[in-house]
């Protein structure tokens, strides 16, 4: 197991550093000389420009400017925020647990729903309800979730006013961040109306950023019940004399589950680019909403860094992904 | 002998095609998509024929008219206006133009490239195979929409960036499939029995093997269409896509956004024509696979 483990981990390196290259490559492909850009339409006086020129490495060769970057990245120094000068890493760092929340409780959602979805459109194949499951995570599958998100905003923000439309919590609340996560947060500071407030804020973008991974989970729980459920063991579980319940629960779910592991897992790449739309719409202040804000602020420094960093989370995630299943599923490993 | 329709012989085109149709219509999704798919198609195609209006057109005293079954809806405004007197039908008419021409050609150039790289790294393994499968595990590390930004930004916001952009996002895909479908296929006896008639390099791989790893290929094309669909909308919506006043539909989302409160409809009809010509299409994407691929089948 554990060499199986270094296998995995071995072939992450060169992919990091091809990760490292591109998000290098990123300021230096821009259209236009960076410092120029960065100083705006303001200008910018012949001294500052030198200075700034050598502050930040570019009048050095590439490969030096390079290795600069992967020797601050390893010390975990991503430069400076051009609009807020604060480090980088800091900026992502307080976004992060906003997005996590919403994603955890975005996958918990899809998977509580999807799951047993799945299930009963196996067992009950080629009936009203497994063409009704189907149809309906088809359609879920193609939803453009930026609309989805509108939708549901007009319907329950809007119309209904049942949900907030935007934010964390209400304004009503402060509470002092310990984990980043708001409904631990409050909960660890015994505030039940703070608590109810978050998770309030929590439903709509969790709905909406759940939706794709939902479908997808159905449908691969679907699938990979049916192929469990033509094996020899499942028949003589049922030779056996075993209840239906029995042998859809204990001798297929479980069997059938390993599939499904890995897909939710897979999910997470598709969590963080859903989260740069879901936070968008519901101005939800995580790393998806903020890289956008970078992107459109042209701050090129957060922009890079935001791209190492998420793409690292990606990568663990898989190589995380990939070792469950090593340990799930022992054929694997070799 | 009189012409009667004959069964065609096993192994000729035309029974492959008639067991290719015969399978890809068992599926009653499938052909909904289908005929959906075709008649966007055709109405993109004669879209000036077609729309009622000029899709740029401002109707000065027509703002925010809601759709013709409102009280105050009108005949000559099906689907209402938007907030500066556009009629919103015509503006999908033509934007499906938009939405379907850049999708394609996503999938024209990402299928094109994908399928070179994969064949030469298939073909030769060795160090073209491990430079190839590297980079693209690179541009797989970064979620797709994320890097379409990104890529966007370099290349200054604007159709042909987003289309590039969301092209190199679907590379990969098609990448890994060409190469596992040419380890698959290449010690197999006809590639072997070509090599040793002197079939070169080229020949061996876009005449011999190509053409048997087509299936997969074809079914990640309808994926790749509708996602680039999606993400082409999600860039218009992002601002990073097609501009305004083009009528792209993720662009008019966009604009109808603020809007939301008071006009339903200008936010409604955009996202339900990017849903259903999504969807069909993901129908007709499953037909196709039950049908081409019989190891992907449904079970």
């Amino acid at each position: 197991m554990f060499k199986f483990f270094l296998v995995k981990l071995s072939q992450l390196v060169p992919t990091f550093i091809g990760v490292t290259i591109v998000a290098f490559s990123f300021i230096r492909l821009l259209p236009g000389d960076p410092i120029l850009l960065m100083a705006g339409e303001r200008g910018i006086s012949a001294e500052r420009y030198a200075q700034l020129k050598s502050q930040m490495g570019f009048d050095r060769s590439l490969v030096v400017q390079y290795f600069d970057f992967l020797k601050g990245l390893l010390h975990g120094d991503l430069g400076n925020s051009l609009v807020t000068h604060a480090p980088v890493m800091n900026e992502f760092l307080s976004r992060f647990p906003a997005t996590l929340e919403l994603s955890l409780f975005a996958l918990t959602f899809a998977v509580i729903i999807g799951l047993p979805a799945g299930v009963l459109a196996a067992v009950k194949r080629g009936k009203t309800l497994d063409h009704s499951i189907m149809g309906i995570s088809l359609t879920g599958y193609s939803m453009p979730i930026f609309w989805w998100g509108l939708l549901l905003i007009m319907l329950f923000s809007s119309t209904l006013g049942w949900t907030p439309v935007s934010g964390r919590i209400s304004f009503l609340y402060f509470i002092e961040p310990v984990t980043g996560f708001m409904t631990i947060d409050s909960l660890l500071a015994g505030d039940w109306g703070a608590f109810l407030s978050s998770l309030h804020h929590l439903i709509l973008p969790g709905i909406v950023l759940g939706t794709i991974p939902l479908a997808v989970i159905a449908r691969q729980t679907r699938s990979s019940m049916l192929e469990v459920l033509g094996e020899d063991y499942v028949r003589s579980a049922r030779a056996k004399g075993l209840s239906n319940f029995r042998v859809i629960m204990v001798h297929t779910l479980r069997n059938a589950l390993i599939s499904v592991v890995t897909v939710i897992g897979l999910q997470v790449g598709l969590l963080l680019a859903g989260a740069i739309l879901t936070e968008t719409i519901f101005s939800w202040p995580g790393i998806g909403k903020w890289m956008i804000d970078a992107i459109s602020r042209r701050d090129y420094p957060s922009v890079q860094g935001g791209l190492v960093l998420i793409a690292f989370i990606v990568m663990i995630v898989n190589l995380l992904v990939d070792l469950a299943y090593g340990v799930i599923n022992p054929r694997i490993r070799h | 002998m009189t012409a009667i329709s004959t069964p065609a012989a096993p192994g000729t085109l035309r029974y492959q095609l008639a067991s290719f149709w015969s399978d890809f219509s068992a599926s009653r999704g499938a052909l909904v998509g289908l005929i959906f798919i075709i008649f966007i198609l055709l109405v993109a195609l004669f879209a000036p024929w077609v729309a009622p209006h000029d899709p740029a057109m401002q109707d000065r005293s027509a703002l925010l008219i809601p759709p013709v079954w409102h009280a105050e809806g009108s005949w000559s405004y099906l689907l209402g206006t938007d907030a500066v007197g556009r009629d919103v039908l015509s503006r999908l008419i033509y934007g499906a133009r938009y939405s379907l021409s850049i999708s394609a050609m996503v999938v024209v150039i990402s299928m094109g490239v994908g399928i070179f790289l994969g064949l030469l790294a298939g073909y030769f393994r060795g160090w073209v195979e491990t430079v190839i499968t590297r980079v693209m595990d690179v541009v797989l590390a970064f979620p797709s929409l994320l890097l379409a930004l990104g890529l966007v930004a370099i290349l200054s916001p604007g159709l042909t960036s987003a289309m590039i952009a969301i092209a190199m996002v679907q590379l990969p895909y098609f990448v890994r499939l060409t190469r596992a479908a040419v380890i698959g296929e290449k010690d197999r006896e006809y590639v072997i029995a070509s090599r040793l008639s002197g079939a070169g390099h080229l020949r061996l791989m876009f005449n011999t093997l190509l053409p048997n790893c087509m299936a997969p290929l074809i079914v990640q094309a309808t994926l790749s269409f509708s996602t680039a669909i999606l993400d082409i909308a999600a860039l218009g919506f992002l601002g990073m896509g097609v501009q305004p006043p083009t009528p792209e539909w993720g662009a008019m989302l966009a604009n109808a956004r603020e809007f939301m409160g008071s006009a339903y409809w200008a936010v409604t009809f955009p996202g339900l024509i990017i849903l259903l010509t999504v969807l069909m299409i993901n129908l007709m994407g499953d037909g196709l696979r039950d049908a081409l691929d019989p190891k992907m089948k449904r079970s």
